[in-house]
């Protein structure tokens, strides 16, 4: 049984060792609680799951496990077995909903609906209330609050309410989605390069013992720096425009950053790279600073970071005077190659979904630029982009 | 030996089903959550409810792993070799002893607490594997081995600053401590205050759940603030009427200073209410 638990949990992605499923079976054996369903969901989540990002994978995955059905997926692209629709669930439903479901027409009725909204479905590949999902209005899915609705991917066993591990009460912590300063922090703290700098003020033992005894045993204390992160950060962010839409992010991005490093430098541009960035974007066009003055200034140990969604006309990049804003005698991707050139390690993070960057012309040709090193501005693109500074 | 909810701790069935879990596994439980969710408080009542001694060790950015263990005082011992001072000779009188030694080495079992472990260097929680997986370390100046006499009951609190390793965690159990409902925040409320009038204490939690519902706020009011801010509603004897004028509506609930600690979210706040009584 256990086993089939532990495999079934390494299938759906939790990385679960073999250490902590034997802390499950002793903590079974030793009978901490487990009596209920409900205390064995509490009992191997505290055992086996160690970060709150992947509550939500163990409720759903879990869900599976013990329904034998897979977790519902959503509206987009799936599969629903046959057998789902052959068997009325109507033993499953309450007098007053069987009463709610002859009021629509019987429970033929609403299956003949249910089959026909799922072929409409598979046509369309169209969300919104109407379609099958999880907690909408809809009167097909489940967590839902449409009473006479038919459930899918659910127990609806003894008229009870929705399981524990159902309600997904973590979903917001999965990591794939947006994210807050701590987060992007917490991704940010991989790039580290330790140094001793500044102020002594760590005693250096054997320093002292040596110096002590070159002394004659008189005391000689000598002190040394401590360790500090001294990984440098040139950050460039685009702002305006089509940025308009990603200013949270990229601000929550800007924070995180402040905080994490000591050395970090920024400089705004819009859309593309030019001759000229600018430092306050207040008054942009009075404060300009001159691209090679940031490339004589700032070494090439300075990790480079773009952020920007680099949708913008094609011209902007491949053609001389193509910019919006400026009087470009090169084409930008002249500039942004001086740039990429000059710092060793640069990424670009683009905080537009993943999923819409083949649709952007622009997109493709910075991707290819950046020898593919763009990612997307959440948590876990971070976290890539990190180690491709690294 | 189980842990519930005492007189003045609610404690979720889920935190209850871990800590029980830990205890009885003699496993570190790491426990994390927003802040003031009652992550340190849960030690001191885990170890008040069973009875236990409580050895408190909290990390700042500038702690090492081996101050918990122990320190070779090398300096002094310098010194006192230089002034001839008596048992210099001894190293054992220069190594002072950590928490975890001193939890070690009681003959009753007690509860260790380590406060804030994310605080510390990346590495911090690294350092600490063997040690509290076996509950022994090894003294190098002196060559001795500590080991646990009683393993203790291990409670690690983080409020995710940094990730910890996954070697770490491995060999922790861990319990997220959600955020309270508005059921659980009522009983909470309750353990702390049950002379506050029931309708102050319903008009509180309406304005506290709806001020953490405006988005954006840099931080949102958590357990402790709530209870901070009914402590000086009841002592400045507001009534719930009182309270209930003075709503989110039309302007900053009274005393708010306990709930926002930011001057951001003050001004957002007050920009709301300012935009609804215009609009009203």
């Amino acid at each position: 049984m256990l086993v089939q638990f532990l495999l079934h949990m390494k299938h759906s992605g939790m990385k679960i060792s073999t250490t902590e499923w034997l802390d499950l079976i002793a903590a079974l054996q030793a009978s901490v609680s487990a009596t209920t369903v409900d205390d064995f969901y509490l009992l191997a989540r505290t055992c086996t799951v160690k970060d709150e990002s992947l509550y939500d994978k163990y409720d759903q995955a879990f869900s599976a496990f013990f329904e034998g059905v897979r977790a519902m997926p959503d509206p987009f692209d799936f599969d629903l077995p046959k057998d789902w629709l052959n068997n009325p669930t109507l033993k499953n439903l309450s007098d007053e909903q069987k009463a709610a479901i002859e009021a629509l027409g019987g429970i033929e009725k609403l299956i003949e609906m249910l089959n026909e909204r799922l072929k409409e479905q598979k046509k369309r590949h169209q969300g919104g209330s109407k379609w099958i999902g999880t907690g909408g209005t809809s009167p097909f899915g489940h967590s839902g609050y449409n009473p006479e609705g038919i459930r899918i991917g659910g127990p609806g066993r003894q008229g009870k309410a929705v399981k524990v591990w159902e309600k997904r009460h973590y979903k917001n912590l999965d990591s794939g989605v947006e994210l807050g300063t701590r987060n992007i922090k917490v991704a940010l703290r991989a790039l580290r390069n330790f140094a001793r700098t500044g102020s002594s003020d760590e005693l250096d033992l054997e320093a002292t013992i040596g110096s002590t005894a070159k002394n004659a045993g008189l005391l000689d204390v000598k002190m040394r720096p401590e360790r500090h992160n001294a990984v440098k950060v040139l950050l460039l962010l685009d702002v305006g425009g089509s940025m308009d839409y990603h200013v949270k992010a990229s601000e929550e991005l800007f924070s995180a950053c402040q905080s994490e490093f000591k050395h970090l430098k920024h400089f705004y541009f819009h859309n593309f790279i030019y001759d000229h960035l600018w430092l306050d974007n207040h008054m942009h066009r009075d404060n300009l600073t001159a691209l090679n003055e940031i490339i004589h200034t700032y070494g090439r140990d300075y990790k480079l970071i773009f952020v920007g969604d680099a949708a913008m006309s094609p011209y902007e990049i491949a053609a001389p005077y193509g910019s919006i804003d400026f009087y470009n005698e090169h084409p930008g991707a002249y500039y942004f190659k001086q740039l990429t050139d000059h710092f060793e390690k640069t990424i670009w993070l683009n905080p537009t979904a993943q999923e819409q960057w083949r649709y952007v012309q622009s997109i493709g040709m910075i991707q290819k630029m950046m020898n593919g090193k763009m990612f997307p501005l959440t948590v876990e693109g971070i976290a890539q982009s990190i180690k491709a500074l690294t | 030996m189980s842990f519930k909810s005492t007189d003045n701790y609610i404690a979720s069935s889920e935190l209850s089903t871990a800590v029980n879990a830990a205890v009885t596994l003699e496993r570190p439980l790491l426990i994390k959550g927003e802040p003031g969710t009652g992550k340190t408080r849960l030690a001191e009542e885990v170890a008040k409810s069973l009875g236990l001694e409580l050895i408190q060790w909290h990390v700042k950015s500038t702690t090492k792993a081996q101050q918990g263990l122990y320190e070779y005082d090398a300096v002094t011992r310098l010194r006192d070799s230089q002034l001839g001072v008596e048992g210099v000779d001894d190293v054992g009188n220069y190594i002072r002893k950590g928490k975890l030694w001193q939890a070690f080495s009681r003959e009753q079992r007690c509860v260790l607490l380590i406060d804030e472990i994310d605080k510390a260097d990346i590495e911090f929680p690294n350092d600490l594997l063997v040690e509290l997986d076996r509950m022994e370390f090894h003294v190098y100046e002196t060559g001795e081995t500590i080991k646990a006499i009683q393993r203790p009951i291990v409670i690690i609190t983080s409020n995710n600053e940094k990730e910890l390793p996954d070697a770490f965690l491995r060999r922790c159990f861990f319990h997220y401590i959600n955020f309270p409902d508005a059921q659980t925040l009522k009983a909470i409320v309750d353990v702390h205050y049950p002379s506050a009038q029931s309708t102050l204490v319903k008009q509180a939690l309406e304005i506290f759940f709806d001020i953490r519902k405006v988005n954006g706020l840099n931080k949102r009011p958590s357990t402790s603030e709530l209870i901070d801010w009914l402590k000086l509603l009841i002592s400045d004897e507001l009534s719930a009427e009182q309270l209930k004028s003075g709503q989110l509506k039309s302007a900053l609930p009274p005393l708010f200073g306990a709930l926002l600690k930011n001057e951001k979210d003050i001004h957002l706040l007050e920009r709301l209410a300012f935009m609804s009584r215009r609009d009203s």
